[in-house]
């Protein structure tokens, strides 16, 4: 089809609907004021958010529950670079997102005009791909390629940058399906060779261990890794994103590895002879002390991203491919384990080191996890910010589902959790309520979202985990910088219940753990909009079973030491 | 890390011919520390395409890791390492020198061996053009030392694979 004086901005809106995008999340401005324009006669719907962070962040949380592309639509010069922070937490967590930026007009490039900044060059390192447009009849082709790389092979965030000229200007160039893009390769299987020296290896394990990442779930192999662990009869870890892509309450998973996971899942890492890698990069937060990280076990990487290979740690077999895909091939070849020793230790191990938090005391954000964990029977969406709250509701929100905790990885973006939140409310299909935890630290930075969740009414639970401290910062001060709490004081914080209140929304305060499991039912039974539920927590908890960053697995503490410890080596 | 006692790869690139290419590429070495020694940027006989060929030294491995991410970049069709591989490598340097007529003698004899040529000469200076490997234009610069060098400058390495082979 060819289109007649249509203007750029036109052109972008159709392409959005042909890509099947319903939804965009944005801010507008002078260079953007064409798209804007032209989104009032589109179906498209637009969600106005309160800063181009939250809008980059809902477009996120979005994607990560719907599994589709998630799309910001912001303005040129400081539109744009607040856009940045998003961009890169979509990066390191692998999340496909279109962000479009506007731009001063091509003349004014390099001119330092109003609003004008160098967008594309500023985020070279935070994008897959990006595009600076200069002529309208470029736009078919872009907005087809831009999306075709954000979601295909290993996703990630593309950033488009449109001149006002262009969005303005008239495109005569057809709407068209081609693109040109001879250096981008998808794997798909793996080849044969490497599955069958896999397969031989697996056959010979008598410990092995699963380690399923991320990765898995965006290709979608939640049934093929189960029928895998089943047939082999190997015990699944899972990374902090990856939880959920493995049943939790499957009798084989041993949950989350690493710094903060289970004490069971380290034990496995530390005694299996087979790890095998499915859609994980060997994040530090899981190996701890790479030199001694299953030093003598067998090591197999499944990684869709050919440049995952070798580049933290060197495997017996790389399988450069598509997660679903090279599980399928390798099935056939592998055969049930003579694993029921293995796998009675590791049950055991589960059995005898359960997480557990202290049941004395104050309200601790632990009980609020699981809480409504049982409130929900697990049946709930569930968002959090960074820091302490995110390690305990990875540890005690179990996860039976794919695509049903989200939160922000690789890069720990705090205030991730409430625009996310708000973005995964807005893609939830699955009737179940969605819920998020924030500390106080990380709800500040991004609450102005509440305007744009009260507009909406959208029935999020947000859960302030409130310890007046920059929880995680001061649990490292306290285990290893000799209890000198530096610029971790939250003083200073609102009181939660009123600020709810003053943007209309439903304000419930939780002090005692008594009084927990009332409240958080009186939240889930409020859907005219947003509850914030304020959590008064105690102060100083930390976070147990912990890894000190850059230590071997075998120095995992399991409660609070009694001595002061060595600085970690590792990063942060 | 000191990277100049590593060795030096030679790394050639098939990449899109667009703006920012060369940025990302760039990245790529400055996210990790690395520097980029040398650098040729050539079209190619299709226009869509151009040529890149990057000397680095540094780790190994660490080099490893930049040719697979060069690969992952969208604009990168292919990264290859030619280091010890059978290519012919060319790098071409203009040396300025400053002279007296007596001088003049001994430095067009150091010409002639090292099949230089001269494509400037006035009364007191000469341009001394010179191309061959690495080694061969080292060598000359050093020669060339004794007398007075005003400026020196030298392209990257130009690399192509020998035999029918693209490179």
């Amino acid at each position: 089809m060819s289109q007649n004086n249509l203007s750029g901005a036109q052109v972008v809106i159709e392409c959005l609907k042909r890509e099947g995008v319903d939804i965009i999340f944005g801010y507008p401005g002078g260079s953007a004021i064409p798209m804007f324009d032209a989104l009032l006669d589109s179906t498209i719907k637009m969600v106005l958010s309160r800063h181009e962070q939250g809008a980059t962040h809902m477009a996120d949380g979005y994607a990560r529950e719907t599994g589709k592309v998630g799309v910001a639509l912001v303005t040129s010069g400081p539109g744009a670079t607040n856009t940045f922070t998003g961009i890169y937490t979509a990066m390191m967590d692998s999340i496909p997102l279109v962000v479009l930026t506007a731009q001063t007009t091509t003349p004014n490039l390099g001119k330092d005009a109003f609003q004008e900044c160098d967008t594309s060059g500023m985020t070279f390192a935070a994008v897959k791909h990006s595009y600076l447009v200069k002529d309208p009849n470029e736009l078919p082709r872009v907005m087809k390629e831009a999306f075709h790389i954000a979601r295909t092979g290993r996703p990630g965030p593309v950033l488009i940058d449109l001149p006002k000229d262009v969005t303005a200007g008239v495109c005569t160039a057809p709407f068209t399906d081609e693109m040109n893009l001879p250096g981008y390769k998808i794997p798909g299987a793996a080849p044969a060779e490497a599955i069958e020296k896999a397969a031989a290896l697996i056959n010979k394990a008598k410990r092995p261990l699963l380690l399923v990442g991320h990765g898995a779930m965006i290709s979608d192999a939640c049934r093929q890794v189960k029928e895998f662990a089943e047939k082999l009869n190997a015990p699944v870890t899972s990374t902090l994103l990856g939880l959920g892509t493995f049943p939790s309450s499957h009798d084989l998973s041993l949950g989350m590895l690493g710094m903060h996971g289970t004490v069971y899942a380290n034990k496995a890492v530390l005694d299996c002879d087979l790890i095998m890698s499915i859609g994980s990069r060997w994040d530090d937060r899981i190996t701890g002390k790479l030199e001694v990280f299953c030093k003598d076990a067998v090591k197999i990487h499944v990684d869709i991203d050919p440049a995952e290979e070798n580049k933290v740690l060197q495997p017996d077999v790389f399988l450069c491919g598509d997660a679903k895909l090279v599980l399928e091939q390798l099935l056939p070849l592998v055969s049930k384990l003579d694993t029921a020793e293995w796998v009675k230790t590791c049950m055991n191990w589960k059995k005898r080191y359960p997480l557990t938090y202290p049941k004395q005391g104050g309200l601790r954000m632990q009980h609020i996890v699981h809480t409504l964990w049982e409130t929900t029977q697990g049946k709930a969406v569930v968002t959090s910010d960074v820091g302490q709250h995110q390690m305990w509701v990875a540890q005690f929100f179990k996860t039976d589902y794919p695509r049903q905790l989200h939160n922000s990885g690789g890069a720990g973006t705090m205030g991730f959790g409430f625009p996310g939140a708000i973005g995964a409310a807005f893609g939830n299909k699955t009737g179940w309520p969605v819920c998020c935890f924030a500390g106080d630290g990380g709800f500040q930075m991004t609450m102005a979202e509440m305007a744009t969740a009260c507009i909406h009414k959208l029935p999020i639970k947000i859960f302030v985990m409130d310890n007046k401290y920059l929880g995680m910062v001061r649990q490292w001060q306290d285990l290893f910088y000799d209890k000198r709490y530096s610029a971790v004081d939250m003083v200073g914080n609102p009181d939660f219940v009123k600020f709810a209140e003053a943007y209309g929304a439903l304000g419930l305060r939780i002090k005692r753990p008594a009084d927990a499991e009332r409240i958080i039912r009186k939240a889930l039974e409020y859907n005219d909009g947003p509850v914030l539920i304020h959590c008064e927590c105690e102060k100083e908890d930390n976070v147990f079973p912990m890894i000190p960053a850059g230590a071997p697995i075998s120095s995992m503490i399991t409660e609070p030491p009694k001595t002061q410890l060595e600085k970690p080596t590792g990063s942060t | 890390m000191n990277q100049n006692k590593d060795f030096a790869h030679s790394i050639s690139l098939l990449v899109a011919n667009r703006p920012g290419v060369l940025v990302r590429i760039a990245l790529v070495f400055s996210r990790r520390g690395y520097n980029i020694d040398s650098l040729v940027v050539s079209p190619t006989l299709n226009p869509e395409f151009s040529r890149m060929n990057i000397v680095a030294r540094g780790n190994p491995e660490i080099l490893m890791q930049i040719i697979k991410q060069l690969e992952k970049l969208v604009d990168v069709v292919h990264a290859k390492d030619h280091t010890n591989m059978n290519v012919v490598e060319k790098e071409l340097a203009l040396i300025k020198l400053s002279c007296s007529s007596e001088e003049r003698t001994e430095i067009l004899q150091l010409c002639e061996h090292f099949k230089a040529s001269t494509v400037d000469m006035t009364e007191n200076s000469m341009i001394i053009q010179i191309t061959g490997n690495t080694d061969k234009i080292d060598a000359m610069k050093n020669l060339c030392s004794k007398f007075e060098i005003v400026e020196y400058i030298r392209t990257g390495k130009v690399i192509m694979l020998r035999g029918k082979d693209k490179t």
